[in-house]
């Protein structure tokens, strides 16, 4: 120690003077220090004080969603009443499980409080509960949690109390023998502990919780699932989920906001035994207050969420659609349900994110002769002499490359899947339905030829209308449909048209 | 009560010998031979195996019918009239009356929502007592056709999914379940049932790792105190029996009794 007493010293010592000279690299060096200097003391700094004012009764809420801010100035006593329930639940479509919850729901009540704040816990357990329960806060001081004050039998409720000393979101779980199978039935939740000044208002917030199942079934596998203690023991889970169902948070229950709008999410990870990576598909966290403590990191693509830990991020949406939300370990998205969906509309911001601009055939050396009867086409398009012989040639060769794959180069398309274009009676009548389709594309039923169709056709619009009038002028003189032509004009007319695909025309 | 005592003599020549004998019905009593058993508890006092002498056990848990016969000739036991000290204010609390089982429960159902008192003088009255833990643990260690089967997973799995089945369903008669190898029934998978001894599990169990007794009502402690570890069980029914005081009632929790040696 008295070694490096001198040498920490200096290190000290060049940093000021580095900050005499007021250089921006100097600052940066100082940070740091500021950091350290701006610790918050911990629990050591947590009594603030005897509650103030009337006891409060906290809002609890279920996932997704927060309770307020508690937008206090002053410690208070807090009073929350969280019930156990035992009850059967899907857990994926068809499949029901028998999940034991902290107030109906899996995760459980997020509970808000303000550090300094003295919480008078009520746990009651159900009168129709099978087992006892207790709770083990992370975010209290003492031995247990709480947990060996709040061992309930069915029927009973039991009261602790405790003064949260440290700020932060932690995650709650029960603790009763055995642990793993109550955590593994659903057993926990989030409680945040704001700071003294609170938290930056930000327009969204949102409460998910990751959790790993355990199923004597497989994977979807229909019925009332039991727990199986073998795979848990393994650490082979069936389902890994977020908010304790497949589903919980897609479709009509995903999650919403504006661009433009600020989102904060609270993470937690019940477990029991998976660590999870983390991550929003098409969003960078801008802030992580990893672990959930005090600090935050920036611009973060995947953050690590330890079992029985928690984190919250924040980020800003710029651009509308779906940002899909997942366990990168990332099998259990796509294989186990660790999969939820944040959809944020709004308008389009090309200048962010175009979408797709160009989607087409890359044949590699093969282009090359194909190219020259579309150069062709487009030469003679320029002087104005285009003729339907030049556009047929410049449409076989882009019909091979765009439309072939489905619609096969015999145009006879593929029985029940992809409609034929040859003697189609789609659009022998009017050519322009042909037009449209390869704009706009096609969704839902459709009726070609006598033969029902229900698939989709995605909008070629990426083809210029130069390519589209001689895709279908090919197609018209081809497999003994009527002949005919269609021009650019044409196609430039309908492309003005209300966009949106061609829906179920029959 | 008569027309459900010709139905059991229909049924089986045991309840006859048992009411013949004037013990009171309840399904009548198996004898259970001596033996031993390796308890999943870790006893202070007790290494390996431990010797359990020979005793009879009630067939399968006390009914619904057979406890509104008990407490119809004794009103210090009846809702209402039972000192609150001696059971919780749930107590019988789904029957209609308080002598009456009524229409909304059945009589063959295991009684349920009675504390360990009552329990207790239920048994002393038929000349029985509650059974100790570890008679309860030698027995229900066995499945149809072993005295113990407890290594096998599938017996650790069927006990396991009576935990998957949420408990608002309706709770089938009592003796309805498979017998085991001693012919006792519903020891698994039916309802929890009262030890003599469950205030003393987890208190006796482990007072080396911790000072204090209370700490023991927990998940850190109630594990350390496990030999078998694997057997979640016997470690579940050890919770739930801890968590409770002897005027407790649960909607899941009921008894049978035993005779015999201690």
């Amino acid at each position: 120690m008295q070694r490096l007493l001198p040498s920490m010293l200096l290190g000290t010592l060049l940093v000021v003077a580095g900050c005499d000279r007021t250089n921006p690299t100097a600052t940066a060096t100082v940070a740091p220090a500021k950091v350290t200097a701006a610790a918050t003391g911990g629990s050591k700094a947590g009594d603030l004080g005897p509650p103030q004012g009337e006891p409060i009764k906290a809002v609890l809420t279920s996932p997704p969603f927060v309770p307020p801010p508690t937008n206090r100035t002053a410690p208070a006593k807090v009073i929350v009443e969280l019930e156990v329930i035992e009850k059967e639940m899907p857990i994926s479509e068809g499949v029901s499980y028998t999940f034991w919850t902290f107030g109906g729901t899996v995760p459980g009540s997020f509970i808000r409080i303000r550090q300094g704040d003295t919480v008078e816990f009520h746990l009651k357990n159900a009168p129709d509960s099978k087992m006892p329960h207790n709770i083990d806060l992370h975010g209290v001081t003492g031995p247990g949690g709480g947990a060996a004050s709040s061992f309930t039998a069915p029927g009973h409720a039991s009261q602790f109390t405790f003064k949260a000393l440290n700020a932060g979101l932690y995650v709650y779980h029960c603790a009763t023998a055995p642990v793993g199978m109550h955590i593994a039935n659903g057993m926990y939740g989030l409680i945040l502990v704001e700071p003294p000044q609170g938290l930056a208002k930000v327009d969204r917030e949102y409460y998910v919780m990751q959790g790993d199942f355990y199923t004597t079934g497989k994977y979807r596998e229909k019925g009332l699932q039991p727990f199986n203690m073998e795979k848990a023991i393994d650490e082979r889970p069936t389902y890994v989920l977020f908010n304790g169902s497949e589903g919980a948070l897609t479709g009509d229950k995903a999650l919403t906001a504006k661009t433009g709008e600020s989102v904060r999410l609270y993470v937690g990870n019940g477990g029991p035994n998976l660590v999870s990576s983390f991550h929003v598909i098409g969003e960078i966290f801008d802030k992580v207050w990893y672990e959930g403590g005090t600090h935050f990191q920036e611009n973060v693509q995947t953050t690590l969420i330890p079992a029985g830990g928690a984190a919250m991020m924040e980020f800003n949406l710029e651009v509308p659609g779906s940002y899909v939300i997942v366990d990168h370990s990332i099998f259990r998205a796509f294989n186990k349900g660790a999969l939820a969906i944040l959809k944020a509309d709004g308008p389009e911001n090309k200048a962010i994110y175009s979408g797709k601009e160009v989607d087409e055939t890359y044949l590699g050396d093969r282009a090359a002769p194909n190219l020259a009867s579309v150069a062709a086409a487009a030469k003679s398009a320029k002087a104005g002499a285009l003729t339907v012989d030049e556009q047929i040639k410049a449409g076989r060769d882009l019909f091979a490359g765009t439309c072939s794959v489905c619609h096969q180069a015999t145009g006879l398309g593929l029985p029940g899947v992809f409609p034929p274009l040859a003697k189609s009676d789609y659009f022998a009548k009017d050519p322009l339905r042909m037009v449209d389709a390869v704009l706009r594309g096609i969704s839902g039923p459709v009726t070609v030829n006598g033969q029902a169709f229900n698939s989709v056709m995605p909008p070629m619009s990426q083809l210029t209308d130069d390519e589209t009038a001689n895709i279908s002028t090919y197609v018209l003189n081809s497999w003994g449909n009527p002949g005919g032509r269609v021009t650019k004009e044409q196609v430039a007319k309908r492309r003005a048209q209300a966009p949106g695909p061609v829906v179920a025309q029959h | 009560m008569n027309t459900l005592r010709y139905l059991w003599l229909a049924g089986s020549l045991l309840p006859l010998f048992a009411w013949a004998a004037g013990s009171g019905s309840s399904g009548g009593y198996v004898h259970i031979p001596a033996g031993t058993l390796v308890s999943a508890l870790k006893f202070e006092d007790v290494n390996g195996a431990v010797r359990i002498d020979a005793f009879q056990m009630m067939r399968r848990p006390v009914t619904n019918a057979e406890f509104a016969a008990f407490v119809g000739t004794r009103p210090a036991w009846q809702r209402g009239h039972v000192k609150p000290v001696f059971a919780g204010p749930d107590y019988l609390g789904h029957w209609a009356t308080p002598t009456q089982v009524g229409t909304a429960v059945q009589g063959a159902q295991p009684v349920t929502r009675v504390s360990w008192f009552a329990a207790t003088a239920y048994c002393e009255a038929q000349g029985g007592r509650l059974p100790l833990w570890l008679e309860w643990e030698y027995v229900a260690a066995s499945d149809r056709l072993r005295r113990d089967a407890r290594d096998d997973p599938a017996w650790r799995e069927r006990i396991l999914a009576w935990y998957a089945q949420p408990s608002s369903k309706v709770l089938p008669p009592a003796g309805s379940g498979e017998a085991n190898r001693y012919g006792l029934r519903d020891l698994h998978g039916l309802v929890w049932e009262w030890t003599e001894d469950y205030s003393a599990l987890l208190v006796t169990a482990d007072n080396r790792n911790q000072g204090d007794a209370e700490t023991n009502r927990f998940c850190g402690a109630g594990a350390l105190s496990i030999n078998d570890r694997d057997n979640y069980a016997v470690l579940m029914r050890v919770a739930m029996l801890s968590s409770l005081e002897g005027s407790n009632t649960t909607m899941n929790l009921g008894f049978r009794c035993v005779k015999g040696a201690r």
